[in-house]
């Protein structure tokens, strides 16, 4: 955990298993820290959601639950904004040929709406390719002060 | 507290009451698990009361649409009862709001199988 001196940021990094159980540790880690932030309950639960199902890809599409390939979690406190990094170790994908899962032919799948979620709760998605092997998505909710 | 599921019959209607969480894992597939045995024991009114759902991911979502289509296809239909806030919004957003017969009170939606 690393805090600069004028205390204005914080970040936590982590290293985690591919496992169900780290989806839960993760969403964990990073309220704890959007909490300390000041983000009122609703973004909570916005921040909360858009990390599971990040965690989610990344287990599941990504390292595939595989015990060899880790999930690198980092989280960043600023004054005005939380920045959340998942980078997963799996084959990758391309964003441009997900299907869309508002189109009348895909309202009915059963799966395809994790990163329409996380686009709808957080204020910016980043995604891309790591070399040789891997997706980081990067994501960010800025702090509106009442 | 992951979820729980509790299954009563008020006349030919089933009825699933979900408290919890339902989200990858054991909550979808619990859910899933008890919608297949409703089904295929002939049950073809199922209504979901989600009333006390805390928390629900998209794995959760897909599981609502699965238990939807599947009872649809043995020509049956599933309802939906009391969306917590942010269950409805979710569903909303989702475009799945207006997919779903959606009852706020159990009485009119037991009747609305009728």
């Amino acid at each position: 955990m690393g805090k600069n001196a004028s205390g204005e940021t914080e970040t936590v990094d982590q290293f985690l298993d591919s496992t169900l159980d780290s989806v839960d540790n993760a969403e964990n880690l990073v309220l704890d820290l959007a909490q300390k932030a000041g983000f009122d309950e609703e973004d909570l639960h916005k921040i909360g959601m858009a990390v599971r199902e990040s965690m989610v890809n990344a287990v599941v599409h990504g390292n595939q639950y595989s015990a060899h390939k880790k999930v690198h979690v980092s989280v960043s406190k600023g004054n005005d904004r939380l920045t959340v990094t998942i980078a997963d170790q799996g084959k990758g994908f391309d964003l441009e040929e997900l299907p869309d899962p508002l189109a009348d032919n895909n309202l009915l799948r059963h799966s395809g709406r994790g990163l329409f979620l996380i686009r709808a709760f957080m204020d910016e998605l980043h995604v891309r390719r790591l070399s040789p092997a891997g997706t980081e998505v990067t994501l960010t909710k800025y702090l509106v002060r009442k | 507290m992951s979820v729980k599921l509790n299954t009563r019959q008020v006349g030919d209607v089933s009825v699933l009451d979900v408290a919890g969480r339902i989200t990858l894992g054991e909550g979808s597939s619990a859910l899933r698990d008890t919608l297949r045995d409703l089904v295929s024991k002939g049950h073809k009114k199922i209504l979901l009361n989600l009333g006390e759902v805390s928390y629900i991911d998209s794995s959760g979502i897909g599981e609502l649409v699965s238990g939807f289509t599947t009872v649809a296809n043995q020509g049956g239909q599933l309802k939906l009862l009391a969306l917590t806030k942010r269950v409805k919004d979710l569903l909303q957003i989702t475009k799945l709001y207006t997919v779903f017969d959606v009852h706020d009170d159990e009485a009119g939606a037991i009747r609305s199988f009728a």
